[in-house]
């Protein structure tokens, strides 16, 4: 099983790592602190990050904090020790950082933040690299009054956890993407927590509430688990998800693509794992040119529909640890 | 110095307090004299602790009145009493281990300038009080870094500088060893020099003996005897500590002698290290075996290890001529004991149940888990024997916690004897119980010796003993010290053999 | 050899309360409160109790309140077990994530189903063991000890699962999770299947009655000859046990290993169940069915939110306010007012 993964991920990188194209990292030490694997997406950037490394030729020292900052500060001050040429962070929270990075600092050694902001003084990091929550929402909403054009369309949301950003951001992205188009309405919203059970519950809920789903037109769910519970609860309830109910989510994570490919799911966002990709370049124009790059890089917001080969995204993205 | 006579400093007279239904003291008077080291002395349940706890404020009296100097006064809680002059010191030390000696000395009244503690004044204060005491030691140290006996001491002179008229040293000595129990006698004694009275608790009387002047017992809530001991013989205070104080309605005579069948059980060499040192005793069809000896003494810890509820490292079991392993009281139950513990909340009832339900629980258990007995026998059985032992219970569904304390030991009278018992031991059968119930309690032993059940009875009650014993053993110093036959079966020889007069005389 | 007999009389039985009229049963606060809550949803929702036939089963909000609220009724049943011994399981959650982690790995790897289904179940009851070996040998407070296992344990579920969603399509465990018998959701037939022979189990062995000897007093259960380590242990094991058949379902039911969130919190969902069923959490006196009501009073308020389109914001409060007034209805000072307004309007 162990081998077929790592063909797998041979696979799946190369489809991933196609665009970029590079100048010399090869040789450069650069220590990475990631938070830890408490989720798919996050072991998924983990073997992104590997690959994009061992691809330049980076020899990457990687350090699993265990979702505790006291872990990620002490593998840094280990990094800086070690004299590396530049330090990779996903910061588990966004305060307490200014001590340890002024060391990095003193030891003029670039830091690139991934996926996450930090409370802390701009002059104590490179860059940061991450995505727009609330572009990802924009994207999907634009994508349903494409889709639906003209038609009336009421929409059920399934939120991500009660008060947290990205079930925030997402919600306020989708708001904005249907923003003026009068025939999309949002008529329910309950939080799935970011989980199958839960969306596939609440689901079931709405389709009950809903005369059965006959008047719903499309569930938009802040990530593609919630969408994957949903789909079985379309199922369950007689009716066809994809094209009786659209189903349009965020994450692009393999299952959903595997549900794409058989017709039941019609959109999914990319929250991109390869944060390291960008970092890493930046950190090449740096390093080898002297470019300080922006203090933002936000990554692609990309769109996938059945038009764009699901059942090769999905063998591409299944062995990435999602 | 000797106590001085007048106006005691603290002048208890009449007091009552009742807990729900059982009286806990009934009217008892005590008196402390400055410059007196006064005993206070009673088996568990005599009332000492409820005394201390209200002269000290921590119980309010339903009756009574406590004179300090002479005037009236209530306390509202330790705090207060403190404030009037009296100081507690407990068996186990409350100070702060963590924190310096000084700091415990002075804890909640530090002497302070502008808000800040002035530690080196502490220190300095801190080591002149102790001088006093012949300590001389680093009071910047943890109080933790020193012996319990040192930790005492502090404890004291903390007491007697926040309070400084009465002290009250509640067991001090039970964890100390023999040269740390004298350096704080030292301390005591100095302390009565300078004027103080202190009440003394202890269940060693030869400290009693050594250290106080005046003793005041205390049996079933009531004063026995105030008295200088100068006078008095240990015999006498054990006399007066378990002696005839319930008129019961039964003839003493005869029991001893009353025949008695085959060995029923025989304990060989039982024992177990720091607890019991190793006895032998055969108890018959029959008969009943009387144990009695002071608190402390071993008597329950040898029920204990007969029971499997400690496990002997020593010794065997025998049931009708066969060993038997008795490791836990699952196995005694197995082998046909039954065990009435002390104390009966904690070790007995189980409150929430019904009285039909704790009746038959040791049966049940002894049948195992999936041979049930069905709800007609469970009727059949609770009925047979709360009849046969009288036990008044509006109906046998009611939680038991519902009856009252001579009910609720019949209950677990009744548990056992619903298992058809080889050997039954009873601790202290009758305490906490009505006077009634009391004499109840010791017809119902009478009537199953009679029917010939083997008995083990533990008792303070000397009388008692006396009133249902074929044989009496003797426990001192968790040792068997004695066994008494015949005519021995009396309570002055169980006086004379607690108190350790020797064997010689006792048989005479 | 004489034996002792005390002397025989015949046994008068004293005025039994053996059969609660059903009527009385049934004005019990749970059964109320349940009653109160569906009328409720019914109010917010006219279609509550419509129930139609489709696809061969039953379909409808009410039959979604049984089958949602499985999971945690079955837990609950272990539970109840558990509490009424004085301890509590905080594990059950993560025991969850772990049968569920074991069935689907192995039905991924090729093994076959019915096997997978025993080996999470064993994986259930070994967790409950270990519970029960930290509580009796080691004699570590239940919260405490079962506080490793709920840390330990969801750990323990994703390194099985490699930290990803395993997902499969063996028909075994997906009717485990969706399937349906006789038209109702199979979680709902377990749930009551269990729920039945643990009752019977425990009222027509001994088994409740010395659990319940154990909880009211541990000591006087020592000295009246009573196992309790063995019990408490079988206890643990079989709160395991339901944990691993709660794990299946939900595992079955999204069709995947969610090592993360499978079971997550629903131990303090069961705790509540039982706690709303009238067991104690002093132990003592406890009811399997009672807790199984509590578990569908929860299920009931959480459909109830979510078909209501409340704002989400507003689940927790409207949760917590809910089991307030159950919580306060079913107080001994509630219970004692309740009786004096009988009695006096058996007097008026």
């Amino acid at each position: 099983m162990a081998l077929y993964k790592q063909l797998a991920l041979g696979a799946g990188l190369a489809a991933l790592l196609s665009t970029a194209a590079h100048a010399d990292l090869s040789g450069k030490v650069i220590g990475f602190s990631q938070i830890g694997s408490e989720s798919g997406w996050r072991a998924a950037e983990t073997s992104v990050t590997k690959a994009e490394a061992e691809k330049r030729g980076v020899d990457l020292k990687f350090a699993d904090a265990q979702q505790k900052q006291e872990n990620q500060i002490k593998a840094i001050r280990g990094f800086i020790a070690q004299g590396v040429d530049a330090i990779l962070v996903a910061p588990v929270v966004s305060t307490g950082w200014d001590e340890v990075l002024t060391e990095a600092k003193e030891a003029s050694i670039p830091v690139v933040l991934l996926d996450r902001g930090i409370d802390a003084s701009q002059d104590l990091y490179l860059t940061s690299v991450a995505s727009d929550q609330v572009k990802e929402g924009r994207v999907a909403g634009e994508w349903l009054v494409k889709t639906v054009g003209d038609k009336p369309c009421n929409v059920v949301e399934l939120q991500g956890t009660v008060g947290s950003s990205p079930a925030i951001n997402r919600k306020q992205g989708f708001e904005e993407g249907i923003a003026g188009h009068a025939n999309i309405t949002l008529t329910r919203s309950q939080t799935g927590d970011f989980t199958r059970a839960k969306g596939k519950e609440v689901m079931e809920g709405f389709l009950k509430a809903e005369g059965g789903g006959k008047s719903i037109c499309a569930v938009y769910a802040h990530n593609d688990d919630m969408a994957v519970g949903a789909i079985q609860a379309i199922k369950d309830a007689g009716l066809k998800p994809g094209s009786d109910i659209l189903v349009v989510s965020i994450d692009a994570v393999p299952d959903i693509f595997a549900a794409m490919a058989a017709g039941e799911a019609n959109a999914t966002v990319e929250l991109t794992p390869n944060m390291a990709g960008p970092a890493f370049d930046a950190l090449d124009a740096f390093l080898n040119g002297g470019t300080v790059p922006e203090k933002f890089i936000i990554t692609e917001s990309k769109l996938y529909t059945p038009a764009d080969n699901p059942q090769g995204e999905y063998e591409a993205r299944k062995g990435l640890g999602y | 110095m000797q106590a001085t006579e007048g106006v005691p400093v603290l002048d208890a007279r009449g007091i009552v307090k009742v807990f729900g239904q059982h009286t806990a003291l009934g009217g008892v008077d005590f008196d402390l004299r400055a410059g007196e080291v006064h005993a206070l002395l009673g088996e568990n349940g005599a009332g000492k602790s409820t005394l201390i706890k209200i002269l000290t404020g921590a119980y309010q009296p339903d009756g009574g009145t406590v004179l300090l100097d002479g005037a009236p006064v209530s306390f509202r809680d330790p705090l207060q009493a403190q404030g009037y002059g009296i100081g507690t010191v407990y068996q186990e030390v409350n100070l702060l281990p963590n924190r310096s000696v000084a700091e415990n000395l002075f804890l909640g009244r530090q002497p302070t300038r502008f808000g800040l503690v002035r530690r080196r004044e502490i220190e300095s204060r801190a080591r002149t009080l102790l001088a006093d005491y012949g300590l001389e030691i680093d009071v910047r140290a943890e109080l933790s870094e020193y012996s319990v006996a040192v930790q005492q001491i502090v404890a004291i002179a903390r007491a007697v500088e926040l309070s400084g008229k009465v002290l009250v040293l509640d067991e001090p000595t039970a964890s100390l060893d023999r040269n740390e129990v004298q350096r704080l006698f030292d301390v005591v004694r100095n302390l009565k020099a300078r004027g103080l009275g202190i009440i003394f608790i202890t269940h060693f009387l030869d400290q009693v003996f050594e250290l106080s002047d005046r003793v005041t017992i205390l049996r079933n809530g009531r004063k026995i005897a105030t008295q200088p001991l100068a006078g008095l013989s240990t015999a006498d205070v054990v006399r007066m500590m378990l002696g005839k104080d319930v008129s019961l309605d039964h003839h003493v005579t005869g029991i001893a002698d009353a025949a008695r069948g085959a060995t029923r059980v025989t304990f060989r060499d039982l024992g177990r290290t720091g607890s019991v040192a190793p006895i032998t005793l055969s108890v018959h069809e029959g008969e009943v075996v009387g144990v009695a000896g002071l608190l402390g003494s071993g008597r329950t810890e040898v029920a204990r290890l007969m029971f499997g509820v400690d496990a002997a490292d020593s010794g065997e079991i025998l049931v009708d001529g066969a060993p038997v392993t008795i490791r836990n009281p699952a196995q005694a139950v197995a082998a046909g004991f039954g065990f009435c513990p002390e104390d009966r909340k904690i070790d007995g009832i189980f409150g929430d149940l019904s009285v039909r339900e704790n009746i038959i629980i040791a049966l049940q258990a002894k049948l195992g888990w999936f041979r049930a007995l069905n709800r007609e026998d469970q009727v059949e059985l609770a009925g047979r024997y709360a009849e046969a032992l009288d036990i008044r219970a509006a109906n046998h569904d009611m939680p038991v916690k519902l009856l009252s304390g001579g009910n609720q030991q019949k209950v677990i009278l009744a548990r056992w004897l619903a298992l058809d018992p080889n050997f039954l031991i009873l601790d202290e059968p009758t305490r906490g119980i009505d006077v009634g119930a009391h004499a109840e309690i010791v017809r119902t032993i009478n009537r199953l010796r009679e029917e010939g059940l083997a008995l083990f009875v533990i008792s303070s009650e000397l009388d008692e003993v006396v009133a249902y014993s074929n044989r009496v053993v003797v426990m001192r110093d968790r040792e068997m010290v004695a066994e008494l036959t015949g005519a021995a079966v009396a309570p002055d020889s169980i006086v004379q053999a607690i108190a350790g007069v020797p064997a010689v005389e006792v048989a005479q | 050899m004489t034996r002792p007999t005390v002397e025989l009389r015949p046994a008068h039985e004293p005025p039994g309360h053996r059969h609660r009229p059903w009527a009385e049963a049934l004005l019990r606060p749970q059964f109320l409160a349940l009653a109160a809550v569906l009328l409720v949803n019914w109010l917010l929702f006219p279609g509550f109790f419509t129930i139609t036939w489709q696809d061969g089963r039953l379909f409808g909000s009410l039959i979604d309140v049984l089958n949602r609220g499985a999971p945690v009724a079955i837990l609950a049943i272990g539970m109840t077990a558990v509490i009424a011994t004085k301890g509590v399981d905080l594990s059950v959650g993560a025991v969850m994530a772990i049968a569920g982690a074991v069935a689907a790995s192995m039905v991924v790897a090729g093994w076959p189903a019915g096997l997978a289904v025993l080996a999470a179940l064993a994986v259930g009851l070994v967790c409950g063991l270990w519970n029960g070996v930290l509580v009796t040998v080691l004699q570590i407070q239940p919260i405490i000890a079962t506080l490793v296992l709920m840390v330990a344990g969801r750990g323990l579920a994703q390194l099985v699962t490699e930290g990803s969603i395993v997902t499969f399509s063996d028909p075994l465990l997906i009717f485990i999770g969706t399937g349906s018998v006789l038209g109702l959701p199979t979680p709902v037939v377990i749930a009551l299947s269990l729920m039945l022979c643990a009752t019977l189990l425990v009222r027509r062995t001994a088994l409740g009655l010395l659990i319940e000897a154990v909880g009211v007093n541990r000591s006087a259960a020592r000295f009246a000859g009573i196992r309790a380590s063995a019990l408490l242990l079988l206890v643990y094991a079989f709160a395991g046990l339901c944990a691993a058949i709660a794990g299946l379902i939900v595992t079955g039911d999204i069709r995947g290993a969610d090592a993360n969130n499978a079971g997550l919190w629903l131990e303090l969902d069961a705790i509540l169940a039982v706690v709303i069923g009238g067991t104690s959490l002093l132990g003592g006196r406890f009811s399997i069915p009672m807790s199984v009501v509590g578990a569908m009073i929860i299920q009931a308020m959480n459909t109830g939110i979510l078909i209501s389109g409340f704002s989400p914001e507003f689940n927790l409060v409207v949760k917590s306010g809910v089991i307030i007034v159950i919580l306060v209805l079913q107080s001994p000072m509630a219970a004692s007012i309740l009786q004096k307004r009988r009695i006096k309007g058996g007097r008026a």
